[in-house]
Formats: structure tokens, sequence, C-alpha cells
């Protein structure tokens, strides 16, 4: 029993890692924007295809495939952004761009339905299957691929915002969009781009997915949007750092729970979400302004 | 002013007559189309309208944007079908458990809101999705819902070309129902109490607006009718199972619909439906394999969202106020002029200071540009 509690850490904060690869786009977006981008789910269910279509007909590897669809997950952000996000304005943007974003995961389920079909996928290689025994632990190559890629992508996103001249700017449209604007920053397009790393990002949390979910269709975006919101939220909205604290936290729970009732697992994450909030309406990380409005 | 006071009269007296003439339609409806086929739409249609105006009284006044609907009218659904298997109930008794079905919502809305209602914007909305996800995980892993199969509803032996006939018409009362609490609501010191909260929060609170439990108020109300929905849902279908008591389709759907026809007004979640559902289920019917609907469904989303995003009936009251007052002054001559600057629509062209009558929501407009 014990031995398996212990494993069971250990894959809560493995599997953690790939969630935070799939939540930081969307806490990124949302603390730039100020939207919340329910695509975000199907995004990555997105990314894992184009990593299948990569590594199945042009026989390109996962890791290496990233090289390719990052940028064509950033390409299609910033195309969202412009086209559907951008002109919306007034006191319902909150709930219009939930909306725009709902219509856009549609269109592009629809779309996966209709080149893919309704079968379940899975990404493989070799390091998908195998894994490494350290100290009586199973440690399953993918994940620690996946969780070192969390934590190089956090950094590297951290060095962009904080040590680049577009990071700085990026950081003023999060503080004060009319000031950022007054001192000369180009607020539309600092948006813009943000939402193409958002999905760029995504990219990479969407192979990780497709080759550690054991399976995916063009329907798993619905149960990931909920869990990664979920995770966003309790990390606090718009921190990055939060989003990875959050996932590693909620995955040991859920992967806790998991020996004792599978059932319950899923029950239990968003249970935590609410128990948190009522404690803690601004998450673990989160800014004081999240609740204050 | 003695002209202007007439032809408000005027206008109120064609509002009421164009009102009964589709109360009468509505009522007609199965005696003049007795095809199944079509009463069918007209049940799922006036269950939608009950559903989106009922969200609105929520939702569109207060300005807090739910997604967890589902939650109560799955539960309205649970309700009936629990109930009607334990007590034994069958035949057309199972009706007389419908008004359970709207106290069981409203039971549920009120530790739901206690606990959603002191977060705000998004993370109140994450907070509904969330709580959806707990009651479609319970229902999913009780035993006493059914788990994974969910429950079926007592037979009822009526002749096939009349069935929907009875259901239909509790589906308009239940519509009618709610669009006439939603009037009184948007009418009273209720509503100016929800919409203020939607303005401005902590403003209205200054201005001894008790926030916490007009919101809980409002989300009850709301709960209660999208409950009773529910338990008629179940027993037209005969079936409930948990992906479909709780699907987050409905709660999507009823926020388009409400969206559509203009947030906040009585009549504009009413329109929505009316176009959206009976859309939705030709496309349903139509397209079995369901992606083409699926995408359809997300360009008419968009298109409405960009084109439209005040939703028709603001927007098209905008347009017959333009046609009407077209080259001359709306307002009564010698009438003072309303102060402070001119509201001008995010997406309407500049006007005339002056030149226009204020839209009625005028006072909002300023609100909604400086949220920008």
């Amino acid at each position: 029993m014990a031995t398996q509690i212990y494993q069971a850490i250990v894959d809560g904060i493995l599997v953690g890692g790939v969630y935070a690869l799939m939540a930081v786009g969307l806490t990124l977006i949302f603390g730039v924007l100020d939207i919340i981008n329910i695509a975000q789910g199907i995004l990555v269910v997105l990314g894992a295809y184009l990593s299948y279509s990569l590594s199945v007909q042009l026989h390109i590897g996962l890791f290496l495939g990233l090289l390719i669809t990052v940028p064509a997950m950033f390409v299609l952000g910033v195309a969202i952004q412009v086209a559907f996000i951008r002109p919306l304005r007034g006191q319902e943007r909150t709930a219009m761009t939930l909306l725009v974003t709902y219509a856009v995961a549609l269109i592009i389920e629809g779309v996966l339905y209709r080149v893919y079909g309704p079968d379940d996928r899975e990404l493989s290689a070799s390091y998908v299957t195998s894994s490494v025994h350290v100290l009586g632990f199973y440690l399953p190559y993918i994940y620690l691929l996946g969780f070192g890629l969390a934590v190089v992508l956090v950094v590297a996103l951290y060095l962009l915002l904080y040590r680049t001249r577009f990071g700085r700017s990026v950081r003023a449209t999060m503080q004060d969009r009319t000031a950022a604007r007054l001192v000369g920053i180009d607020t539309s397009r600092v948006a813009a781009l943000t939402f193409g790393v958002g999905v760029g990002v995504t990219a990479v949390g969407g192979m990780m997915f497709g080759a550690t979910n054991g399976g995916f269709n063009p329907n798993s975006g619905y149960d990931l949007i909920s869990r990664l919101l979920a995770i966003i939220i309790l990390g606090g909205l718009g921190s990055i750092g939060g989003a990875l604290v959050a996932s590693v936290f909620m995955l040991t729970v859920v992967s806790l729970v998991d020996v004792w009732s599978p059932n319950w697992a899923n029950a239990v994450f968003y249970a935590a979400l609410v128990l948190v909030l009522v404690i803690r309406p601004t998450g673990f990380l989160g800014r004081q302004a999240v609740r204050a409005e | 002013m003695k002209g202007g006071a007439s032809r408000a009269r005027l206008a109120a007296g064609a509002r009421w007559s164009a009102l009964a003439v589709l109360v009468a339609a509505a009522l007609l409806f199965p005696v003049v189309f007795p095809d199944p086929v079509l009463t069918n739409y007209g049940v799922f249609t006036l269950i939608f309208v009950t559903a989106a105006s009922a969200w609105n009284v929520f939702s569109g006044f207060s300005g807090y944007i739910s997604l967890g609907q589902a939650v109560f009218f799955g539960s309205g659904a649970y309700a009936v079908g629990i109930a009607a298997r334990d007590w034994q109930v069958s035949g057309v008794a199972v009706f007389a458990l419908l008004p359970l079905a709207a106290l069981v919502g409203a039971a549920i809305a009120v530790p739901f809101g206690l606990v959603a209602l002191r977060v705000r914007r998004h993370t109140f909305i994450v907070v509904t999705i969330a709580v959806f996800f707990i009651f479609q995980l319970m229902a999913f892993n009780f035993s006493f819902t059914g788990g994974s199969s969910g429950l079926p509803a007592p037979f009822l032996s009526w002749q096939a070309a009349s069935y929907n006939n009875p259901f239909y018409y509790i589906a308009l009362a239940s519509a009618i129902g709610i669009i006439a609490v939603a009037w009184l609501i948007r009418r009273a010191r209720f509503g100016l109490q929800l919409r203020a909260i939607r303005d401005d929060e902590d403003r209205a609170r200054g201005l001894g607006v008790r926030a916490m439990r007009v919101k809980l108020a409002a989300f009850t109300v709301s709960a209660a009718a999208t409950g009773l929905v529910g338990g008629l849902w179940f027993l037209y279908l005969t079936q409930v199972e948990p992906q479909s008591g709780f699907d987050p389709l409905f709660d999507l759907s009823i926020v388009l619909m409400a969206f559509l026809g203009g947030l906040g007004t009585i009549a504009g979640p009413v329109l929505g439906a009316l176009i959206i559902e009976p859309g939705q289920l030709y496309l349903t019917i139509r397209f079995t394999n369901g992606y083409y609907g699926e995408i359809l469904l997300g360009a008419i989303f968009l298109a409405v969202v960009l084109f439209m995003p005040r939703g028709i009936i603001p927007t098209a009251g905008e347009w017959i106020r333009r046609l009407t007052t077209r080259g001359r002054s709306a307002l009564p001559v010698g009438a003072p002029q309303a102060p402070g600057p001119v509201p001008r629509g995010p997406e309407g062209p500049r006007r005339r200071p002056g030149a226009e009558d204020p839209p009625p929501e005028a006072s909002e407009a300023p609100a909604r540009e400086a949220r920008q």
C-alpha cells in the first residue's frame, strides 16, 4: 500500500508536468488579454493530431516535429486573435470572447472529425512505451521528458517575459493597457503575439498529451478544458508559475484518489477547486485584482 | 407633449395586441399543425425558450455569466425520475412531480450560489463549469441515479398522434410563466438592483443594495424554472443519462440564444430560442454524422458575435428608430435634451448630437465604453 501511494505521488507529479504544458498557454493568454480561451482544450487536441500526422505520414519524430507544429500553431493563434477577438469591445466582452473561442472550438472539432474521424488515435515512439527503474519507482521516459520540457518551457517563458523588450511590453500591457498605450506600446500587436505564443506553446502540450493520454479523439477537448480551467484558477489567473504548481498539486491529488477509487478522482479535482476558492478566491499565486474586478 | 403621449399609448397598444396575437398563435399551433414531427419541434423550442429566459433572468440582468444551468436542468430531470421510481408514480400523475423538479432546482441553487457568487467574472464562470462537472460525475457514480445508463421515465400509454400535445402546453405555460416573471422582475426594484450590480457592483453595494441576497434570489428563480423544464424534458424523452441531462452543449446553447436575441431584454432570449433550437434540431436530423452541424453552429456563433454583438432586439430597435426618426428630431419640440454626451453604441456610426432619441438603455452606454 505504501509503495502504491509513493508511486501515485510520483505519477501525479510527472503527469502534472504534462498538464502544466497545456495550461501555461491558457493562463498567459488570460493574463495579457483578460479572456478565457475555451478553445484551449481543442487546440491541445489539434496539436496532438498535427504531431500524429507528422509522425505517421512523414515519419518525423515527435520532438523534431515540434519545430513544425509550434510555428504553425503560433500562426493559427495570431490569426484567431486578429480575426475574431480583436473586434470585440464593450461591457459584455468577457462573455463574448468566451462564446467566440467556444465557436472556434466547435469549428476546429468539426474539422478534426471530418479529417480524422471519431476513432481514438495515439502517438507512439520507442520512448513512449519504455520506462526507467529508479529507487523502486517506475518512471516512464516520456513523462520524464515531458516534465523536463515543462520546466524548460516555463523558464523560457519567464526569460521571454522578464528579459526581453517584448516581454516588458507584455507585462506593461498586463498591468495597465491604457498606460501601456500612452507610453507607445502597440497593445493590439502585443495581444496578437501573446495569443500566438500561448497557442504555440499549446502545440508542445498537445504532443505530450497525445503521447501520454492513452488515446485521444476530436471529443477529448471538453474534458480537458474543464480540467485546465480548474488548474489555472487554482494557480491564480495569469500566473505561469502558479499554473505549474497547481498542475502538479491537482494531478497528485487525482493520482492519490485514483488509488482509492478511480470513479471519484475527477470529482475530487473539481471539489478541490471549489474548496480552495471558498478559502482563497485568488488561487495559490493569484493577484488580488482577480476578485476585486 | 400631447402628440408624444398619444403616440406612446398607440405603441403600447400595438405591443399588447402583437403579444396577444403571438400567444394565440402559440396556443393554436398544435391545432393547425397536428403533425407530431412539427409539434416535436414546438416542445423542444418552448423548453429552450423557458431555459434561455430563465438564464437571462439571472445572467442577463446581473451580468454574471453562468455556464452551470445544466446543473438545474439535469437535477430537475433526475428528481422526477428518482421520485417516480421510488414512490412508484405512474401514468398521468407523473406530471404532479414537476413542481418537485422546480423545488429541487431552487434547493440546489442556494448552496451553489452561496459558494459561486463570492467570486466574479471569469472566476465565476469557471466555478459554474466546475460545479457542473461535479454534478455530471455524481450522476455517473452514485447508485441511486442509475449510473451511466441513467433512468427511464414511466410509460404513458397515449396515442402517438396527440402524444406531444400535453407536453407542448405545459412547456408553453412554463415559457409564458418565466417570461411574465422576467417582465415583472425587470420592472421592479429587484430588477433595478440586479442591473445596478451588472453595471458596477461595488457602487451598488455602496448605495445600499444587498448584492449577495439579490444575486442569490435571481439565481434561485432562474434555477427553479430551469429545473421545471428539466423535469418536463425528461418525461418527454422518457430517458435521462448523465451526459444528456448534464450536457455542456445545453449551457452554451442557451447562452447563445440569449446573446443572439439580446442580453438582458425580455424578448431577446425568446427570439433567440425560436431561431436556434429548430435550426439545431433540423441540423441534427439532417446531418446524422454531426460535424457539419457543429461547424455551421460555430460559424453562426461567430457571425452573431462579430456582426451583431448586442443581439437582434437592441440592434433592430436601433435600426427602426433610425428609420422612423430620419430627418427630424425624435424629441418632442421644447423638451429638454438629455444632458451629457450623446452615447454611441460600440459599433454604431457617429450620430449628430440631439438628432436622435437616446436608446432606452442610454444610461448604460457610457459604462459599456468605459469598460474597454
